[in-house]
């Protein structure tokens, strides 16, 4: 229904287009623009798709911690003792991973539906599309945030606390947020424009579980582990566990993280400045 | 200066998820009016072609023609949502659009909740939005439901609250599906007081409508359109008579 177009400051109360001339990019860098200085509102879509999900459950969002936590004690004891690791030193490990892989796992997957999830919204008001996309980041981000106090738990029960690299840990968040939304941004549009993207991300993120040093600890490779900073999954997680659990990043995997991200930065901001008049199209 | 120009527009609405080529020759060979196959060899469906007209302030336009004939995706190429293929369209003012009732409503939702979303999906801010709640409140004379989620709300009462929540605005161009002149009876009194209010004070009115009597009432202007094109473009008594 209704929605008042609000007037776009720097091109006053004038809506032009032209599609002899369609001034793609000034459209694309406007609606990011716009979306971003509203984030309030995605936030306040997400806080209430959090709250619809887990409506009349007790526990709510919790329920995730508590499933996360049961995973960290069971693959903690079983993995470490096939692992042949002291359990004191693998526990940190994998709760930490195991939290931040969902929390990739989850942005993945749900990037797929960033834009066609909103198509009632879309289709009736001209809202920015970077707002669906914050709607989607934010959510996850949220969810993930209620399974922090497992980590604070696991390191008082097993005695092991990160040093001062742990502050390095801000930037890793930083990345990884900047990391979802692009990759929400690109996986939106395309998931909307071909539906057969949606399951091969998803069987393509189960094989990325196994493949990444989730549960398996990079040194057990061997030789081998060199090829790691290869793998984006790899590196961009480790730019937040590294400073929690392994006593910080090697500027490589930085390196690695950053220069993936740039080239999600690029490819989903290529698609979008091309393919954003046609995404009310597509959903 | 609040005007509306459009010079040469068209909306083509691809069909994807069509599936095998043989069905794209099927429908393409029973030499369809308004599907056709464009330069990327998609099948597409011409919404709307070639249209050409200007709109100053202080004009009241219907928008007529037979369902499909493409006035709810004029109303939303107005507002904005869809990009236009070919031509071009320069609206100048405040838009506010009044095109779907329950777009953006969140059912779980509480009427009061509902409001201030609203508010926020428009560009408020959350205060402003919480300000705005006990005056739309008031008008849709929900009394102890606003509440309660919205999923527990009869269908007339959701139009109510859409209504007061979507009328909340001063535009000065003013886009109207015809839904909104459709309601429950008792609502209707005052809800067409609020809609004659907004409708005066906006600078220009676009409405798109089936019913006669409305066009009469309200506008000054109307435009016909037949599959996609505009056949006649005048004053309400001209374009209404042969018809």
């Amino acid at each position: 229904m209704l929605d008042a177009t609000l007037p776009r400051p720097d091109q006053g109360q004038l809506y032009i287009c032209d599609a002899a001339r369609p001034r793609r990019r000034a459209a694309a860098l406007e609606d990011l623009a716009t979306g971003l200085r509203r984030w309030r509102l995605p936030a306040a879509l997400a806080r209430l798709d959090i709250r619809n999900r887990y409506r009349g459950s007790v526990l709510g969002p919790f329920w995730l911690t508590l499933s996360t936590a049961v995973m960290v004690v069971g693959l903690g004891i079983l993995y470490s003792s096939l692992f042949k690791l002291e359990v004191r030193n693998y526990l940190p490990f994998v709760a930490v991973s195991l939290i931040v892989w969902g929390m990739i796992n989850q942005t993945v997957t749900d990037a797929c539906t960033s834009l066609t999830s909103a198509e009632g919204i879309i289709r009736q008001l001209p809202l920015p599309f970077t707002v669906h996309v914050l709607r989607s980041v934010f959510r996850n981000a949220l969810i993930t945030a209620h399974s922090l106090p497992l980590v604070f738990l696991v390191f008082l029960a097993t005695g092991t606390l990160p040093g001062r690299e742990v502050l390095l840990l801000f930037p890793g968040l930083l990345l990884v947020v900047v990391n979802a939304f692009f990759v929400s941004l690109l996986l939106g549009m395309v998931c909307a424009r071909f539906r057969d993207i949606a399951p091969i991300v998803n069987s393509f993120m189960q094989l990325a579980f196994y493949m990444s040093p989730v549960l398996w600890k990079p040194e057990l490779l061997g030789d081998t582990a060199r090829w790691l900073p290869l793998n984006p999954f790899y590196t961009v997680m480790e730019t937040v566990r590294g400073p929690l659990v392994e006593g910080g990043v090697t500027p490589l995997v930085w390196l690695s993280a950053v220069l993936y991200t740039l080239l999600v930065a690029a490819v989903a901001l290529a698609f979008f400045v091309r393919f954003r008049g046609r995404i009310a199209f597509w959903v | 200066m609040p005007h509306i120009l459009a010079e040469s527009l068209a909306i083509d609405f691809p069909l994807y998820h069509m599936g095998a080529r043989s069905l794209k020759k099927r429908i393409l060979s029973k030499a369809p009016l308004r599907l056709r196959e464009d330069a990327s060899h998609r099948v597409v469906v011409s919404a709307l072609r070639d249209l050409s007209f200007r709109i100053e302030r202080g004009e009241r336009v219907a928008l007529i023609g037979h369902n499909g004939a493409g006035k709810t995706t004029l109303l939303r190429t107005l507002a904005g949502v869809y990009e236009p293929v070919a031509g071009r369209l320069e609206v100048a003012g405040l838009i506010g659009s009044l095109i779907d009732p329950s777009a953006g409503m969140d059912q779980e939702s509480t009427g009061r909740e509902n409001i201030v979303l609203r508010g926020l999906f428009r560009g408020l801010s959350e205060a402003e939005s919480t300000a705005m709640a006990d005056e739309v409140g008031a008008f849709s004379g929900l009394g102890e439901f606003l509440d309660v989620p919205v999923r527990t709300y009869s269908a007339g009462m959701q139009v109510r609250l859409s209504f007061a929540m979507a009328t909340v605005m001063e535009p000065e161009v003013l886009l109207m599906d015809e839904w909104f002149l459709a309601g429950d009876a008792a609502f209707m009194a005052k809800a067409r007081e609020k809609l004659t209010r907004l409708v005066n004070d906006a600078d220009i009115l676009v409405l798109a409508t089936h019913d006669m009597e409305v066009v009469r009432e309200w506008c000054t202007r109307a435009i016909r359109l037949d599959a996609g094109r505009i056949v006649a473009d005048g004053p309400v008594a001209e374009v209404l008579e042969p018809a």
